[in-house]
């Protein structure tokens, strides 16, 4: 049986990683709120956004465009939405096998865009090829930082280096349940438009041809998109570690229970065991 | 709609409702050109250039910066999706003065290709937002 100051001292240590784990419980609840708000606040932009892409591609079904029929090239880029800081569960890792298990993306061909490190390091043990690094902008998502690097990915495309973008993040559903999800931006898939639009009371005009509004669109179609995955991955991440947190803080108090049964026994016994000393002590002088 | 004169103008930037309710005329700028629109224009979509949002609501009138978006017009109702859309006292004169200096020296440094035309936005940017910053001195 271990010593009762080994008992002792086991016990303060994990008392206090469950302090800390507490706390972290505690913030990851008020940062989870924060994103959800946001999240929610950036949702009519894009669902706007959605139903007027819906309705140009259903509109313009047949029409010749390389955001639609692809530019033959093989490479296939992902954007791969992770967090920068551990200690969220399978928060991370889901997202890495996701990209690991999906047929389309053969290692290979696919070259990522990591934002979070935990993500970037995780996929480049695995062999993947990195491009240019956005971690830092997961730690607070702006609108801004969704175009600059669409306006880059895009670039990409039309120089016809890449020939595919993705997009691996994880989907908040609620507090509880968050799913990693993997989308694919470009080239855009009609079927997932067509008919999804809104129906005017009468037909839209566009001042342009449409050759030129999707080329002028679908940039602010897909930065809209990767500003709401942010949104949503950050309310994930934090839901993701506050449920990690709170089953560390239950597994803290059920072994702080144990030891203190243990601690308690090993000073029961050591007492008999003086007790002991002391009466054959006593017997053998008299 | 109650009143036959008015339409609903909602316009919605990524991170909030920047306005909504129903207004007498709007003026703006398109990749085409200065436009306004009055209530009952024919079903329109329209991308927008840089320039200012004109709202007039009762004989008042009201400003804002409008960087990037695309208009979605119909009869009795307008809906703008801005992608950058301030009010002229959200604008930080310093950092615009700072960018329009910035992008001037690009210019000059760049004489052509990509950079000069990111440059050139950049300085659209930058006067836009002065100009409307120092109209609201006045």
């Amino acid at each position: 049986m271990a010593s009762m100051t080994d008992l002792k001292k086991r016990r303060e240590s994990i008392q206090s990683t469950g302090q800390i784990t507490k706390a972290m419980k505690l913030v990851s609840t008020v940062k989870l709120q924060k994103a959800r708000q946001r999240a929610e606040n950036s949702k009519p932009y894009f669902d706007f956004m959605y139903q007027t892409m819906a309705s140009i591609l259903t509109e313009s079904e047949g029409i010749m465009h390389p955001y639609i029929d692809g530019n033959g090239a093989d490479k296939k880029a992902v954007i791969a939405i992770t967090s920068n800081r551990g200690l969220a569960g399978g928060y991370n890792a889901n997202v890495v096998r996701m990209i690991q298990n999906s047929e389309e993306l053969p290692k290979e061909h696919t070259v990522i865009y990591p934002i979070g490190r935990k993500g970037k390091e995780l996929l480049t043990r695995r062999g993947y090829a990195q491009a240019t690094d956005f971690s830092d902008v997961i730690n607070a998502p702006m609108y801004a930082d969704a175009y600059i690097i669409t306006e880059m990915l895009l670039r990409e495309y039309d120089a016809g280096n890449i020939g595919e973008i993705y997009l691996a993040y994880t989907r908040f559903v609620n507090t509880v349940v968050q799913e990693p999800r993997l989308i694919k931006l470009l080239p855009l898939t009609a079927e997932d438009h067509i008919g999804k639009g809104k129906k005017y009371e009468s037909p839209m005009n566009y001042e342009m041809d449409e050759q030129e509004a999707i080329s002028l669109l679908v940039p602010k179609y897909i930065s809209s998109l990767l500003y709401g995955a942010f949104n949503e991955a950050v309310a994930s991440e934090n839901g993701a570690r506050m449920q990690a947190m709170d089953n560390a803080t239950s597994n803290a108090e059920e072994m702080i229970e144990d030891l203190a049964l243990e601690y308690n026994r090993a000073r029961q016994g050591s007492i008999t065991q003086e007790l002991t000393e002391i009466i054959a002590g006593a017997n053998a002088i008299s | 709609m109650a009143d036959e004169n008015k339409m609903h103008l909602k316009v919605i930037a990524p991170e909030r409702i920047f306005f909504e309710g129903d207004v007498d005329m709007i003026e703006f700028r398109t990749t085409e050109g200065f436009r306004g629109v009055y209530p009952g224009h024919v079903a329109e979509t329209c991308i927008v250039a840089p320039g200012e949002f004109k709202i007039h609501i009762n004989g008042e009138e009201k400003v804002a910066a409008l960087h990037s978006g695309f208009l979605e017009i119909q009869p009795g109702e307008v809906s703008v999706l801005a992608e950058v859309i301030e009010w002229p006292e959200e604008i930080d004169i310093q950092r615009a003065e700072r960018a329009k200096q910035r992008a001037e020296r690009q210019i000059a440094r760049y004489g052509s290709s990509m950079n000069l035309m990111r440059a050139e936005l950049a300085l659209q940017r930058s006067l836009l937002r002065l100009r409307m910053s120092n109209k609201d001195d006045k």
